[in-house]
């Protein structure tokens, strides 16, 4: 059996950004996210990688939006307040069709808000959060297995698609230890970066921008990442079911809140409430099609968040006209965390 | 089978090395766990406390609002948690800091063991959290006393693991103070 | 017939969109004619600002990232770190450097990034229209400072070269004028030798070149050149600051 480590999510994402070949990370201190550039300070100068703890996050973004137009795998990681400042940086990168990893280890707000864990960045994460009206690819783990098989994948898909990926996790699974599989780096086909700067050398010139001023010529881009988006939801959507065979209640969470959801369902199912889960893996994009087709049968959907109702809005667009959708959330601040049995009355409530 | 505890104590009392070397044993002996801490607001001296689940099967949430178990090392942990044992369950209670006095659960059972007068008879005073530790693999049997010896080494920063027959020790007699 | 004039090869044969008597034009070929003279143009990659410098792509024939406003050091920080053996230069004006660029230009100075900065100081948001820069020299009216810079509540105008100096990481500091053939020809001299300085590996290289605006300053190109020389250069003094 291949060995198992026992880690902090945070440590998986750093362990997975380098087996994935990143080796420039760009990045500022921000609780609860610290162990990711620690680990990293730490790691890439061994590997004769860059490390820079930059001035701002602002400048973190922008290194990372240089470090990706040379066609390096690079990466940023941050906390909610930190993410904000990067919204400017992470619409060049999509403008300019950049690749490259930002990492939300998100905490509550808004404003300074706190460090407890909170999911309340969903909207941000999903709907754009800067300006300019275009998508980042979302995932959003719930264990440390998948902190760090989601930042493996996060680099592939940010490099096909050209577009930033995010990974979107809080304090629970990025503090917390589990065993952890250290998988290698899987062997896939990726497209060529012929469009990455690298200094003529004799070839065509380079240019990437995100400037578009000739007649028509916005537009025209702007339908192509619009095809991307298109593509993303036929190609790369991803979700988990657990116990939704036969379910008279659809229980739909993300991250942390799945893990805590899960259990109540155990519970349920114990006390034999039919009772399921659907979990989005990718939250952008999102798996439309797979709660359409849960609730053509499964009528009943409770949709339960760490904060006072974002995703919900996506489901309530998602599931068939005659499901009913109601929610279950909670503001995040410290000792807000929701049992299991808490959950488990929802369930109840709701059946 | 899921087995969970809940350990807490304040800063430096060793809550989250317990709950990390318990979470350890259970991945040598191949099973699912997480481990999740939490911590007061306070920088130093303050509340730290961390959840340990243990599965066969998936883990499911790493919190858990009524833990079948506790290992309570200072007073504010009992006043504060000592009412979310799950009913059954089993509270084990540092007895050397903390009074039981305003405690009234007889919905679960109460394990008082002096783990500070333990530790300072067994030479060293930072061996609370071991005998705590020791106290509830007893009554639990989540682990074997070997796969939390073997863990030892792992936990452990390399330069403390001439500490290790001590916690050994330690881990053993709380054992042995639960058995009886 | 010998040709003793010709185009840099690294600036591409087509007109810019500049307005006469802006000295934008004047540098972008003392940039090319430094790039040709070391002969690195296959590996140059060019930061580009948000500005009237963000066209340099479009005029200059090599590699380009289009930073966001004032994040140029910032992306070319970026460029340099994954690809040390280019030759990396940001070309920014004052509102992009010296106002909401201002962190990441000092601390990309501070880290010592082995790259090359030129500003590009006319005094105004050319881009925009004409609106006050943190360089606007007390006194000058601008479409946002319509009663003249009021030293009491906008501040001095910055001096970007000798504050920069000041840093520890910065190997070469200068400030050049390009408003007639004396100035020109030093201005020519300092920007090969902060070419040099990135050749040779020594460190953070910064050029500040003070530059005309004849349409926000509603003068004539000639009056435009004749200010250059006058109430700038009597403010922001040419030199070279540092020269490790």
């Amino acid at each position: 059996m291949t060995k198992r480590l026992f880690v902090k999510g945070n440590e998986a994402v750093a362990m997975a950004a380098i087996e994935a070949g990143c080796r420039y990370y760009f990045g500022y201190p921000i609780t609860p996210q610290s162990d990711i550039p620690e680990y990293l300070s730490r790691e890439l100068p061994k590997l004769n990688g860059e490390f820079i703890q930059a001035e701002s996050e602002i400048a973190s973004i922008n290194m990372l939006l240089g470090a990706s137009a040379t066609g390096v795998r690079a990466m940023t990681s941050s906390s909610s307040p930190g993410i904000s400042l990067k919204q400017e940086g992470i619409s060049y990168m999509a403008g300019s069709e950049l690749p490259g990893v930002i990492v939300n280890i998100s905490r509550s707000g808004p404003g300074l808000g706190g460090i407890d864990a909170s999911q309340a960045d969903y909207f941000q994460s999903v709907k754009g959060g800067g300006h300019g009206g275009y998508h980042i690819i979302v995932l959003a783990p719930a264990s440390v297995q998948e902190m760090y098989d989601l930042t493996m994948l996060a680099f592939d898909l940010a490099d096909i698609y050209r577009m930033p990926t995010m990974i979107l996790a809080d304090s629970v699974v990025g503090q917390m230890k589990e065993a952890l599989i250290a998988n290698k780096r899987p062997v896939r086909d990726l497209p060529a970066k012929d469009w990455a700067v690298r200094g003529k050398g004799g070839g065509e010139q380079r240019v990437v921008k995100s400037l578009y001023l000739g007649d028509g010529e916005l537009e025209a881009h702007n339908w192509k990442l619009h095809a991307k988006y298109q593509a993303l939801k036929e190609q790369e959507v991803r979700w988990e079911e657990y116990e939704t065979a036969g379910a008279e209640l659809l229980v739909t969470a993300f991250g942390s809140t799945a893990r805590i959801a899960k259990t109540a369902i155990m519970m349920a199912r114990e006390a034999g409430l039919k009772v399921g889960l659907l979990r989005p893996i990718t939250l952008f994009p999102f798996p439309e099609k797979a709660l359409l087709e849960q609730t053509k049968t499964c009528k009943k959907v409770l949709v339960m968040e760490l904060n006072a109702g974002q995703m919900v809005e996506d489901v309530r667009l998602s599931v068939a006209r005659d499901a009913e959708v109601s929610f279950y959330g909670r503001p995040p601040g410290a000792g807000s965390l929701p049992t299991p049995e808490e959950l488990l009355e929802q369930i109840r409530k709701h059946l | 089978m899921r087995q969970d505890v809940f350990i807490s104590g304040f800063g430096g009392q060793g809550a989250l090395l317990a709950g990390n070397l318990l979470a350890y044993a259970a991945i040598i002996e191949g099973r699912n766990v997480s481990f999740y801490p939490s911590y007061g607001v306070e920088k130093r001296g303050g509340a730290a406390m961390c959840t340990v689940v243990i599965a066969d099967g998936e883990v499911g949430s790493p919190i858990v609002g009524n833990p079948s178990f506790m290992i309570i090392l200072n007073q504010s942990s009992l006043d504060k948690y000592g009412a979310k044992v799950k009913p059954g369950g089993v509270c084990i209670v540092n007895s050397s800091l903390v009074s039981t006095e305003n405690f009234h659960r007889s919905d679960i059972q109460v394990i008082e063991i002096p783990m500070n007068d333990m530790a300072m008879d067994l030479g060293d005073a930072r061996m609370v959290n071991m005998i705590g530790l020791g106290a509830y693999v007893e009554k639990s049997g989540a682990v074997s006393l070997s796969a939390l010896e073997n863990g030892l080494k792992e936990v452990l920063p390399e330069r403390n693991h001439r500490f290790i027959p001590a916690n050994i020790k330690a881990i053993e007699a709380g054992a042995l103070r639960a058995r009886q | 017939m010998q040709q003793v004039f010709k185009r840099p090869t690294s600036l591409k044969d087509v007109q810019t969109h500049f307005c006469s008597g802006c000295h934008h034009g004047t540098i972008h070929r003392l940039v090319a004619e430094a790039i040709d003279k070391y002969g690195v143009q296959e590996r140059t990659i060019g930061v580009a600002s948000v500005g009237c410098s963000v066209f340099l792509y479009g005029y200059f024939d090599i590699d380009v990232v289009e930073a966001p406003h004032g994040r140029a050091s910032a992306v070319a920080t970026g460029v340099k770190r994954a690809k040390p053996e280019n030759f990396v230069f940001t070309y920014q004006g004052d509102g992009d450097l010296a106002a909401i660029g201002t962190a990441e230009i000092i601390h990309a100075a501070n880290r010592g990034e082995d790259i090359t900065v030129f500003f590009v100081n006319n005094t105004t948001y050319g881009m925009t229209g004409g609106q006050m820069a943190p360089t606007t020299l007390v006194g000058q009216k601008t479409s946002t400072s319509p009663y003249g810079r009021n030293k009491a509540k906008d501040g001095a105008p910055v001096r970007m070269a000798e504050l920069l100096a000041q840093l520890e990481g910065v190997a070469f500091s200068a400030r050049v004028a390009v408003n007639s053939p004396k100035n020109l020809i030093d201005a020519k001299k300092q920007i090969q030798k902060a070419f040099q300085y990135q050749v040779e590996g020594k460190g953070f290289s910064f050029i500040e070149v003070l530059s005309a605006c004849p349409t926000n300053w509603g003068m004539n190109p000639l009056a435009a050149n004749e200010r250059v020389g006058t109430e700038m250069i009597d403010y922001f003094k040419l030199g070279v600051f540092k020269n490790l």
